[in-house]
């Protein structure tokens, strides 16, 4: 090759692709190849990982008792999804919709918590919720209880430190959605006759479907890996699959394991992810 | 005279400090095809608005039909829009969109599928049932929207800029069209427009309104020969407007002064020392070689500009103000630099009562050099 083609073509695009790819390999590609390779290995007797070929890692995954945790972690994300759609749709409405100036202020009252730590935030909750906890101590001063509560270390609990944590995922696509919608569609529904009701749920409703259907892969999958959210309000009676994965490389000390379970979250993942898109979703709202 | 239709009484609109419509008073007769009209705005489009139900008046009343309107919703009101978006439903195929109506006030299906076909045939758009509103071209598009407001069979129906996203050859079409349209349905139509064009080609009356005000409303032949105001003058059609004072009358006869000397016009209800404007049209704007008697307007020829089938002539007027002379390609114009005296018939202008009092205003021929 010619020293000045080189100059001309492929050092352009050394400079702008070439950051971008190491990126990718680096921190993408070679942790995922290392967790595959991670779940065809055995554990020797001191539980040392050794490169020998198994799928006993894969087989471990049919227990029974891991089964109820995936059909409890399925539950849990679904129950967090709907509770989600059904707080965030009235909430991006107001917010996408009103020309007033509180909308900027609602906005960040969503934003700001999503810029801080959600473990820092979710021991905030269990602060609050727990037995000696200010909503506790609310409730007796005013002798509305007159005992302390168990309000922590209920599947409920995990749920709602679920909605409050992805909350913003459901918020973000479900505004973009809502406020693309076209003002005039909604008055030409009112000229034609249409009530309130009627134009909700055939102009608004099927026009911001996008919205929660994005907003529900960005709630629904991460609920199910959220495992400090149902460990720290759950107390472990509530587990998902992120529990499963963190105990076998934490507690657990057995890295394959771990590593097969995390294939199989990250094929549920595409699983959905390969649906919404058949369903006609919009990629781009999911920042892929 | 016709049954009055819609009824606007004292109608103001405010929005914070900005006065959109002020004291608007107007009756459209039933059948009659009825155009706003006037530069973005102007208030057309929210006294539109109002009449539809979308906006409240701040004060006034608007009624429909000898009902008032402003406590209905717009869906109890038998007026229809055609929105300047067109405002169809994306996710909807053409006929869903055209049955939204009559779906709504739950008419049985086979009678909705019978009046759909009818709206279909129509606006000329059989067999594109099935499609959807992103498939059409911005004509088709068009047609949906007109049929989708026309099968609820309103009383009013209201067209806000309908045809501004069509290309030129296109509108022209489709303007017959819905002029052929409005007179078949025998419908009242409200139409919103900026096109003077359009407005004189469609319309029965023009109502002109201007900065909230409405200046005047008239057939089309009437308000290009009579415009009551100077912007009236000015926004329809080309014209000639001149800034002066009735220095002295002789029966109908108007002698008249202004910045660059004295001319003539004729008019009754006129004092001597009145402000006025005097509108002269391109067209009847006459030029001699030598003085003419009353007149003392002199200018030079600057340029010309042709325009396919007339020629436009451009001469100044000491004070820098331009003159426009139109005729047919192939009439005899002055020659360029040449001195000319331009003068006109009497009755060939227009002479307006000056409401802003201005005199000796420089800015109101347009520069076309």
């Amino acid at each position: 090759m010619k020293k000045h083609q080189w100059r001309a073509n492929t050092l352009p695009s050394l400079v702008t692709v070439g950051p971008v790819t190491l990126w990718l390999l680096f921190f993408v590609a070679v942790p995922l190849i290392y967790v595959g390779v991670m779940s065809f290995c055995s554990l020797d007797q001191y539980y040392n990982v050794t490169f020998q070929f198994t799928l006993d890692n894969y087989k471990r995954l049919f227990d029974v008792n891991y089964i109820k945790i995936y059909g409890q972690s399925v539950l849990i994300a679904f129950l967090t999804t709907i509770i989600c759609i059904l707080v965030a749709y009235p909430f991006s409405f107001l917010i996408a919709r009103t020309k007033s100036k509180k909308k900027m202020i609602l906005y960040m009252l969503v934003i700001i918590p999503f810029w801080t730590n959600s473990l820092i935030r979710i021991y905030g909750w269990k602060t609050f919720l727990g037995t000696t906890g200010w909503l506790n101590t609310a409730l007796q001063f005013l002798h509305i209880t007159s005992e302390p509560l168990e309000l922590l270390f209920h599947r409920g609990t995990t749920v709602l430190g679920m909605v409050y944590c992805l909350f913003p995922f459901m918020v973000l696509p479900l505004y973009t959605a809502i406020e693309k919608l076209d003002g005039s569609l909604l008055e030409a529904s009112a000229d034609l006759g249409a009530k309130g009701f009627s134009t909700f749920f055939e102009v608004i409703l099927p026009l911001t479907a996008s919205g929660i259907f994005s907003g529900s892969i960005m709630v629904f999958i991460p609920a199910l890996g959220y495992f400090f959210v149902a460990d720290i309000l759950g107390g472990g009676n509530s587990d998902v699959i992120g529990n499963l994965i963190e105990r076998q490389f934490q507690s657990g000390n057995n890295w394959p394991l771990g590593a097969a379970l995390s294939i199989i979250l990250i094929l549920i993942t595409l699983l959905l992810v390969k649906i919404y898109q058949k369903l006609g979703g919009d990629m781009e709202s999911l920042g892929v | 005279m016709a049954r009055p239709i819609v009824e606007i009484n004292g109608v103001n609109k405010i929005y914070g400090s900005n006065h959109v419509v002020k004291d608007l008073n107007l009756v459209v007769e039933e059948g009659e095809f009825l155009t706003l009209l006037g530069s973005s705005g102007c208030g057309k489009t929210t006294t539109l608005r109002m009449i539809a139900g979308f906006e409240e008046p701040t004060s006034g009343s608007i009624k429909v039909e000898g009902e008032a309107i402003e406590e209905k919703e717009p869906f109890e009101r038998n007026v229809n829009t055609v929105f300047q978006s067109y405002a169809l439903f994306p996710h909807k195929t053409i006929y869903d969109n055209i049955a939204y109506g009559l779906k709504m006030k739950k008419v049985p299906k086979d009678e909705i599928k019978k009046r759909v076909h009818e709206m279909m045939e129509l606006v000329q758009l059989e067999g594109f049932e099935k499609r959807y509103p992103s498939q059409l071209s911005g004509g088709q598009k068009q047609r949906v929207a007109i049929a989708r407001a026309l099968i609820n069979r309103p009383r009013v129906l209201l067209l806000d800029e309908p045809l501004g996203a069509l290309d030129l050859k296109l509108r022209k079409q489709m303007q017959l069209e819905l002029k052929r349209l409005q007179k078949k349905l025998n419908i009242t139509f409200i139409y919103v427009t900026h096109d003077q064009e359009e407005a004189l080609t469609m319309s029965d009356r023009i109502a002109i309104m201007n900065a909230g005000v409405l200046d005047q409303v008239a057939a089309p032949t009437e308000i290009y020969e009579h415009p009551a105001t100077k912007f009236v003058a000015t926004f329809i059609g080309e014209t000639n407007i001149f800034d002066g004072s009735i220095r002295s009358i002789n029966g109908e006869s108007l002698s008249i002064q202004i910045e660059n000397g004295d001319v003539k016009a004729t008019g009754s209800e006129f004092a001597a020392g009145e402000f006025i404007n005097v509108s002269v049209r391109p067209e009847k704007m006459k030029y001699a070689l030598d003085p003419v008697e009353g007149f003392t307007l002199i200018a030079t020829v600057k340029d010309y500009v042709y325009v396919g089938s007339v020629v436009k002539c451009i001469a100044v007027l000491p004070n820098g103000n331009e003159l426009k002379i139109e005729r047919l390609a192939g009439q005899p114009l002055p020659q360029l630099g040449e001195q000319i005296f331009p003068y006109w018939n009497e009755k060939d202008v227009v002479v307006i009562h000056n409401r802003d009092q201005i005199f000796y205003q420089a800015v109101d021929n347009v520069v076309l050099g």
